[in-house]
């Protein structure tokens, strides 16, 4: 929990800092009030970047709801998830954090149903109401028809109610994307929730902090994942959640929690028939961890990213 | 000071919403059953057995098109067997006003759960049976149960369903199912006919085991009548057929005696 505490209010820090260059260098026919213009400290209005901020419901003259926006930085700094699907399973991959060498590692992947499972970035606690949604859904689906809940129609369920909190007075988005796979009669899936209320099905996706260069590793070698075997799905999974790590910093049997979604793989030992969502930490994974290759040499630094228009600057 | 004019002149709503702080929209609106509600204590307008059976290719059930208002044959062209989504069709017996509101819940299910998403995931028979089972049940869990016994057949994945459910709930399966007057006259024809022999009986020998069912249930039920349909659902789909007549014969009648209109 304390983590991410933390990440809020730092990112609080980089909106204000970041606030002073570009009010003086604005241009454009808005009028300044004078106060404005004055170099003497910030009145406290003047805390927000900008005046579309504060209120998530009304747009920017650019057309961009900055609530939104921030909301989906909330997810960026969480820590990295990778997820990843083959023709016969879906898998999950998550990279812990702890606040300290004393402190326990942050939960980063929830089970919904038999058949479901997330992996989160963001906020844990607005992670705790949607999964909790979530389960509830998968319930009233087998209450009411005796049917696990078809996967794609949960992930739509939770984008509607998240597309709500951007459309409505007195509402804050979600600060938390998901990874969600499942599998249903049409077979293993994968998809990506984000708090703008949108959910996409990937072959394999990543969100979270430094996830574009998993997501460069993913977009490599995606299109030998459909006819993996689960042993070579994890490792890839692995290799691309490597990338988002710091310099010093490795893949271990603590920081690391691999779901998965599908039959059993030769190196589990109790899994159900029908291959039901299972959460693996500690000593199982350290199998799958062995199996990683030795990182390539380090590739060219990544291109800046693109330059945003003139009312917002968004914290890297 | 009540700001909302269209509240002059009605009740208000002192202990619900002290200051009238509620929108229009959200007020409670006088019962139109003022003098307390009614339940179901009984079935009006009646439709007598739905018959069931598992064949060879899928299932098959059969119910007559008669709709008794007690004893009165009243309505002689009802049908009683619907077809619910790709996978299923139903039967059912008891009230026919209650039926018809099971037709409109069921048709309003479809369109939520499978026109709408268009995603592919259809309900099958046991989805739609669990479905009305919790909706039979907690009609009875408020003392208002839609007086009907339901006999649901389907065919999906090349597995057969038949299912039974009605007012109260319950639920049972089985290869032969009869609701009614049927669950007395017919259910037993009906096992010697069927019973071991699901895999391999034929449409046509199907078809022939309910007609002889409903005959006697013809002779013998006196809220039956001779007009009747029957039902398929197989990996070809889900076919009713027309109304059609049964075959009887009376001639026996003639030697009966002892009541009736008979001087000796």
């Amino acid at each position: 929990m304390r983590y991410q505490s933390h990440d809020v209010d730092e990112f609080a820090h980089v909106r204000i800092a970041s606030y002073w260059p570009r009010r003086v260098s604005a241009v454009g026919t808005r009028v300044q009030p004078s106060v404005l213009s004055t170099p003497s400290p910030p009145p406290l209005f003047s805390m927000f970047r900008n005046t579309y901020d504060s209120d998530n419901t009304v747009f920017s003259p650019q057309g961009r709801l900055h609530q939104v926006e921030y909301a989906l930085e909330a997810v960026k700094q969480g820590s990295a998830a990778v997820g990843l699907r083959s023709k016969t399973h879906a898998v999950l991959l998550a990279l812990k954090r702890s606040t300290g060498e004393l402190a326990s590692y942050q939960q980063k992947m929830i089970r919904i149903d038999d058949h479901v499972g997330i992996a989160i970035a963001g906020l844990t606690s607005d992670a705790r109401v949607l999964s909790n949604f979530m389960r509830q859904q998968a319930m009233s689906s087998r209450m009411t028809f005796n049917r696990p809940v078809p996967v794609n129609r949960l992930v739509s369920t939770i984008a509607d109610k998240a597309q709500v909190n951007t459309q409505e007075y007195g509402r804050r988005p979600y600060g938390v994307g998901f990874l969600v796979i499942g599998q249903d009669h049409t077979g293993p899936h994968l998809y990506e929730f984000s708090p703008s209320g949108t959910s996409f099905e990937y072959y394999a996706i990543s969100i979270g902090a430094r996830s574009q260069s998993a997501k460069t590793y993913l977009e490599k070698h995606y299109e030998s994942f459909a006819d993996s075997n689960l042993e070579d799905l994890i490792r890839h999974g692995l290799h691309a959640l490597r990338e988002t790590l710091q310099q010093d910093k490795e893949l271990t049997i603590n920081n690391t929690s691999i779901g998965i979604i599908g039959p059993k793989g030769p190196h589990e030992k109790v899994v159900s028939e029908e291959g039901s969502f299972r959460i693996l930490e500690g000593e199982p994974i350290d199998v799958y961890l062995k199996t990683m290759e030795a990182k390539a040499a380090p590739e060219a630094a990544a291109p800046p990213p693109a330059v945003g228009d003139e009312d917002v600057q968004m914290a890297e | 000071m009540d700001h909302f004019p269209t509240n002059w002149g009605r009740p208000n709503y002192n202990t619900f919403d002290a200051h009238a702080t509620y929108p229009l929209h959200v007020h409670p609106q006088p019962s139109s059953s003022a003098d307390g509600v009614q339940h179901t204590q009984q079935p009006i307008v009646t439709g007598t057995s739905v018959l069931a059976l598992k064949y060879k290719d899928g299932i098959m059930l059969a119910a007559d098109n008669l709709a008794s208002y007690g004893s009165l044959a009243r309505f002689k062209g009802v049908q009683r067997l619907q077809a619910v989504g790709d996978y299923t069709i139903i039967g059912a017996s008891g009230d026919m006003a209650d039926f018809q509101y099971l037709q409109y819940i069921l048709d309003n299910l479809i369109i939520s759960e499978e026109i709408n998403p268009q995603d592919g995931h259809k309900l099958g028979p046991s989805e739609v049976h669990e479905y009305l089972s919790q909706l039979l049940y907690a009609r009875r869990s408020r003392m208002n149960p839609l007086w009907n016994s339901v006999l649901v057949g389907g065919f999906r994945d090349g597995q057969r369903f038949l299912a039974y459910v009605d007012l109260l709930g319950t639920t049972y399966k089985a290869s032969t199912l009869a609701t009614g007057y049927g669950a007395y006259i017919a259910q037993p024809l009906l096992r010697k006919a069927v019973e071991g022999k699901e895999d391999t009986l034929t449409e046509d020998e199907a078809r022939k085991i309910m007609e002889d069912c409903l005959r006697v249930l013809f002779y013998r039920d006196a809220r039956s009548i001779n007009q009747y349909q029957i039902a398929t659902i197989s990996a070809a789909g889900a076919s009713i057929s027309g109304s059609l007549k049964l075959e009887t014969s009376w001639g026996f009648a003639e030697g009966i005696r002892g009541y009736g209109g008979q001087t000796q």
